[in-house]
């Protein structure tokens, strides 16, 4: 029992602890590798060349960057973005109000509860194609109800001026229904004791909420503004499906400008893609890095 | 608790508040009402331009056997089937063995490979696109299912295994070092010690990953071109321009699309919402 050492089960066992992470790690960090660590630089890339996907690849330098910057398309896109991030953000307070309302415990609430979560679980496919059925010209029901408010007609996925917003409404349906989810957990779990306290020093209503309530709900704050604003970037779905970035290209964002690129029938111009994913990924790294550094911080004090 | 329950307030105050609460649920579902009740309503109702009042009659078996009949949604459903179920497989447990890693083992490197798995997590997608299509391709995969569980299984992974690895974390780190001290091999600790104790992370991430690969489009359009591979929210979004203004066979079929992902969402509602609100509480 005591010479066992020198076999190779014992060299196994000796330094299994040193060769089971890796082992363990090898298949998954493997698939992460191929299929998103490494096409992160392979975008970079290839955005420094004109390549039809098929046939050589030409390096043109900046050239694709250039382009972008003499690009009204880009501009569209990347206006669209901005409005896209900072109505989307709504979705935060709105989730929190409607958490607010429904943290209570009468009877049925947990049914409530689900059912004003449901939107989130449905495919955007989904949720665009009934939202489209909504803002109809002539019986969409939003429509029957403009005209009745204003007395004229507006085909708002039709129209330049309002398609955007039209899709963004029609994004922040499941997303408030997420941040709500979020924010209905966190008030789970905030100190009831520090509310009674609060109660007891006669904290009510508003500054309970603003200095009590609202510091306890911290992580799920930042949990809600993260999701949403990766949401808002990621914007592709519903503009393929409510308008396929029309009319005359008022409604894209850069994610599907990227595909319409690349991919659709306007060509297969996968550099000048691969450099708006490029722009697109710079924009959110700036989210990540934000993210990350605040998990970092976590790990060192835990 | 915060806001001071209805019951503490006045009787008017707790009365209002459960009259108000179906009358704002109606009025937020209300575009899926539209939709459920579209899709019963008969052809007749819509060209007579009754949309929006009561069905003129029930249509509701007509409508939906004429969606499955007439186009192949059927088939998209099955095949999203096909990369669904693979997939959630493939992720779950792929990450159940590197959250363990990351979480049982200090070794150099493993904060950073954790945080690399995190980013991925949020990089869009538009980025991989190009690469993914044309690896894609390269493997003779493109437009079939097993190029899209391929995908799917390896940047799924990245997301599971931040809930694995954090999961593992909260569980007693004693349990290992005792069954380290009699002598139990690392894989055994893993698959006699820990994985039974993942149940609640697993049963989450499953139902979770279910609905995140069964909504995907932007995939789902980039690597599958015909019907042969193609998942029902693509398949949806194609019959819609087949089924031009025929809004009672879309709300139909959309009613069709929606359901997998909602089923799983009611009858697993515990482990979804575990799984979503993961990081939301502690932090």
């Amino acid at each position: 029992m005591v010479v066992r050492k020198a076999t190779p089960a014992g060299m196994w066992s000796k330094n299994q602890r040193h060769w089971a992470p890796v082992l363990f790690l090898a298949p998954g960090a493997l698939m992460f590798l191929v299929y998103v660590i490494a096409p992160v630089a392979q975008s970079v890339w290839i955005s420094f060349h004109d390549w039809d996907g098929l046939g050589a690849m030409t390096w043109i330098g900046l050239g694709n960057y250039v382009e972008l910057l003499g690009d009204d398309a880009f501009y569209t896109s990347l206006e669209n973005n901005l409005i896209w991030l900072i109505l989307y953000l709504l979705a935060v307070p709105a989730g929190l109000a409607a958490a607010l309302f429904l943290n209570q415990t009468v009877a049925g609430i947990r049914i409530y509860k689900s059912l004003f979560f449901f939107p989130f679980v449905i495919s955007q496919v989904v949720v665009g194609l009934i939202f489209t059925w909504f803002y109809a010209p002539n019986f969409g029901l939003f429509s029957a109800l403009i005209h009745s408010l204003t007395g004229t007609e507006v085909a708002i996925l039709a129209d330049e001026r309002f398609v955007t917003y039209g899709i963004i409404a029609a994004g922040l349906w499941p997303q408030i229904a997420y941040c709500m989810i979020l924010y209905l957990t966190g008030l789970n779990n905030i100190n009831p004791e520090q509310v009674e306290a609060g109660r007891m020093d006669s904290a009510k209503g508003w500054s309970l909420f603003w200095h009590i309530v609202l510091p306890q709900l911290r992580p799920a704050t930042f949990i809600a503004v993260v999701v949403t604003v990766i949401g808002a970037l990621r914007s592709f779905d519903l503009v393929s499906v409510m308008t396929a970035g029309g009319p005359y290209g008022s409604s894209r964002v850069l994610s599907y400008y990227m595909y319409e690129e690349a991919l659709s029938e306007y060509g297969f111009r996968m550099g000048y893609g691969a450099a708006i994913a490029v722009v697109l990924f710079v924009i959110m790294m700036v989210f990540i890095t934000f993210f990350l550094v605040r998990m970092i911080r976590q790990e060192r004090n835990a | 608790m915060f806001p001071t329950p209805v019951q503490k307030a006045s009787p008017w105050i707790s009365w209002a508040y459960q009259i108000l609460l179906p009358i704002l649920l109606v009025i937020w579902l209300l575009p899926l009402i539209g939709v459920a009740l579209t899709s019963i309503r008969p052809s007749g109702d819509l060209a007579a331009g009754n949309y929006f009042g009561m069905p003129s009659g029930f249509a509701g078996v007509e409508n939906y056997t004429s969606v499955f009949r007439d186009s192949p949604i059927g088939w998209y459903i099955l095949n999203s089937f096909k990369i669904t179920v693979p997939t959630v497989i493939g992720a779950v447990g792929l990450s159940c063995l590197c959250g363990f890693a990351l979480a049982v083992y200090r070794f150099r490197g493993s904060l950073f490979l954790f945080f690399v798995f995190v980013a991925g997590n949020f990089i869009p997608f538009q980025i991989l696109m190009v690469p993914v299509r044309d690896l894609t391709l390269k493997m003779g995969l493109y437009d079939t299912v097993t190029g899209l569980v391929l995908f799917h299984v390896a940047f799924q992974t990245g997301f599971c295994t931040l809930f694995m690895r954090n999961f593992i974390k909260g569980l007693p780190f004693a349990l290992i070092e005792a069954a380290r001290v009699e002598g139990v091999s690392e894989w055994k600790i893993f698959r006699h010690i820990v994985l039974p104790l993942m149940r609640p992370a697993i049963a989450a991430l499953s139902v979770l990953i279910f609905t995140f690969v069964w909504n995907d489009y932007f995939w789902a359009t980039v690597l599958v071109q015909g019907q042969a591979a193609m998942p029902v929210t693509a398949g949806l979004n194609s019959l819609n321009g087949q089924w031009v203004a025929a809004w009672h066979l879309v709300s139909a079929g959309s009613i069709v699309a929606a359901m997998p992902p909602v089923l799983m969402f009611f009858f697993m509602q515990r482990h979804f919402i575990a799984g979503l609100t993961l990081g939301a509480t502690k932090g």
